[in-house]
């Protein structure tokens, strides 16, 4: 399939002719200085999305990343607030190693016991929140606590673009080489694909699921210290509901909910989509009470384009044992 | 599972030595998810007899039935649709938008019959817009509910901003304020009411029989003659009316709406039907193991709550207990197959 006629071009024409529909009203909005800006604030949900891809191309999916995103952050400002001299460094690989251990708690459950991620992700989402407020007592955790490094680095602008920005170009290119260079990244696709194929290659179902949820989780914890310093705040409800965002990005990016079936460009895209879509409601004088609204539309359409676009070309014996699935 | 595990030891995967005769049925009875429920329901109902000298007063345990009317009332056709093998997140979202619909109309100045039966509709409405999006393009039911999930609530959002509806009629409050007699409030009623009709629905017809065929197998259900979008169909409307009758309860009790009713809801009701034994795959599940299901999770947040047990620490609890239900036989289950 050529690029040109592939969902991430189609999406890509989107987004240009989303960007030049808000021009027309506001042509601030396309410098790029202000486009660098929108650019960093969706990299806490490009992030995430990058992990929830992985977990859905494996036939999964992970409601437990905004919260634990929550609970990583909230560790990791209790933290800096016990010891502010902490180097910002530590400080990442503490949040990427607290949200790969929360990620693997829902993975082992996938794993070992076969319960559905469903239930899994809904109950970890539930507790994670509880913890934070036992952890943190209900109390907030605010700018002036933080240190001041703490809070600065995802901020420091280099090269026009602020650091967060750069992470979440990094983590993006790691996960596209991933994907596409490694057995790993290759197995993701195969388990999702076709389990029972996957099975007799030699494959691991369980396993892979076990790995896709623990990268999810890493790449949440990460997002977790970026959101916390970028916005100065640590509470129990911080990025609540951003879970179904995270949803609705790698289904806008063409992900299939079936498995098997995504990219990290068009996840990328997807993610893209919403975040000019968030920036530019308040730009174009539209309330942001529309935004919840116009994401799960794009949701609806996204999902009706794909499963329009993905069918199988196989010989349909029966037409009306379709309709069954 | 790996191959190996599959094919090199299969006489560890069974399930010890073929019995002599089938259980008996009081035995089979005995043994149930139900049973256990309901031992679980009466311990915990003890624990908090003892925990707190509040609790055994028969106008808090009539409150505490409001913790869980309104979601079982929801859960019962959500055990149903989870049975076929589909679910719905937009529960609660459907609340949120019926309830702005009952604002809006309690706005123009008509009386709590239209303000009902416009919730009711709205409902309706709501689980056919779901059930058409499933069943007529054959797109999976979770991510449409997450997509109307945002998209209803959404629209509350949009209606309300963060505004309220206030000053509903006085004789609306009958739904979630009123009692039928002494403590029996008239939420209480619809739930027993909605109790017996879904179980009767759920296990007496040839419907229910139809719910099941679809849970455990769409395919051969189509083949057997039954007409599976139809059930589908059907089974989303009930959703959608029952989140209806929840949101004439829930604005009713409130006696107000704003956007952010009922948020995290579906959470509960989802809680709810599993715990009460339903398979979340589909294919299993009773109308009386949600209705013990939710008595148990009625008793623990009410208990917890006289206990000064803050609402988000209740909310572990409801997670380990989504968790563990369906953990724990699993890992007794391996347990017992390595031994």
């Amino acid at each position: 399939m050529s690029f040109v006629k592939s969902r991430e071009a189609i999406l890509l024409a989107a987004i240009v002719l989303l960007l030049g529909l808000i021009a027309t009203r506001f042509p601030a909005f396309i410098t790029p200085h202000n486009l660098a800006s929108v650019y960093s604030d969706t990299t806490p949900l490009m992030i995430l999305a990058l992990g929830q891809m992985v977990v859905i191309l494996t036939r999964c999916i992970d409601l437990s990343v905004a919260a634990n995103l929550a609970l990583t952050g909230m560790v990791c400002a209790m933290i800096n607030v016990a010891a502010p001299d902490l180097p910002v460094g530590l400080t990442i690989l503490i949040a990427l190693t607290m949200g790969a251990a929360l990620g693997a708690i829902n993975g082992l459950l996938v794993w070992k016991l076969a319960i559905p991620p469903i239930v899994v992700t809904l109950g970890t989402m539930t507790i994670f929140r509880g913890v934070i407020f036992l952890l943190s007592d209900g109390q907030w955790i605010n700018a002036h606590e933080m240190s001041a490094t703490f809070t600065g680095f995802p901020r420091q602008v280099v090269l026009g673009v602020t650091v967060m920005g750069w992470i979440g170009l990094a983590v993006a290119l790691l996960m596209a080489l991933l994907m596409a260079r490694t057995a790993l990244g290759r197995s993701f696709f195969a388990v999702g694909g076709n389990p029972h194929a996957a099975v007799y290659t030699g494959l691991n179902v369980g396993r892979a699921q076990f790995l896709a949820f623990v990268i999810s989780g890493a790449l949440a914890g990460l997002a977790g210290y970026l959101w916390i310093a970028r916005y100065a705040v640590a509470y129990v409800d911080i990025a609540g509901g951003f879970e179904l965002e995270v949803v609705a990005a790698c289904v806008i990016g063409g992900i299939s909910i079936a498995g098997g079936v995504g990219s990290v460009l068009g996840t990328v895209l997807g993610a893209m989509f919403l975040g000019i879509v968030k920036n530019a409601l308040p730009v174009v004088d539209i309330s942001p009470f529309w935004q919840l609204a116009i994401s799960g539309a794009a949701i609806l359409i996204a999902v009706t384009f794909n499963a329009r676009s993905g069918r199988s070309k196989g010989r349909v014996i029966l037409k009306s044992a379709e309709h069954a699935q | 599972m790996s191959l190996a595990e599959t094919t090199s030891a299969p006489e560890a995967r069974a399930r010890g030595p073929v019995p002599d005769r089938l259980r008996a049925p009081w035995e089979a009875k005995l043994k149930s998810w139900e049973s256990l429920l309901l031992v679980v329901a009466i311990g915990i109902f003890i624990l908090n007899s003892f925990a707190s000298p509040y609790f055994l007063n028969a106008w808090n345990l009539s409150d505490a039935t409001f913790n869980f009317t309104e979601k079982a009332m929801i859960a019962f056709a959500m055990a149903l649709l989870i049975i076929a093998g589909e679910i719905d997140l937009s529960v609660a979202s459907i609340i949120a938008l019926a309830s702005t619909a009952m604002g809006l109309v309690m706005e123009a100045g008509f009386g709590t019959p239209a303000i009902v039966a416009t919730g009711l509709v709205t409902g309706l409405l709501c689980g056919a817009f779901n059930g058409v999006l499933v069943t007529r393009l054959g797109l999976p039911s979770i991510v449409v509910t997450i997509g109307t999930m945002s998209l209803f609530r959404g629209i509350s959002y949009i209606v309300l901003g963060d505004g309220a509806f206030r000053g509903y009629p006085s004789d609306f409050a009958f739904f979630g304020q009123g009692y039928a007699f002494w403590v029996i409030s008239v939420e209480l009623v619809i739930f027993a009411v909605l109790a017996v009709i879904y179980g009767v629905v759920l296990h007496r017809t040839n419907f229910g029989r139809a719910v099941y065929a679809i849970g455990n197998n769409p395919t051969g259900a189509l083949f057997s003659g039954i007409r599976v979008a139809r059930v589908k169909m059907i089974l989303f409307l009930l959703t959608g009316l029952m989140s209806g009758v929840a949101a004439v309860c829930l604005t009713s009790r409130l006696g107000s709406t704003r956007p952010s009713i009922a948020s995290g809801m579906e959470l509960e009701v989802v809680t709810m039907v599993v715990l009460g034994g339903v398979n979340i795959l589909g294919g299993s599940g009773s109308i009386p193991g949600v209705v013990i299901a939710a008595f148990v999770m009625g008793l623990v947040t009410f208990g917890l709550g006289l206990l000064n047990v803050p609402g988000i620490v209740m909310s572990i609890f409801i997670g380990l207990l989504l968790i563990g239900v369906i953990a724990l036989p699993r890992l007794w289950a391996k347990f017992r197959g390595r031994a």
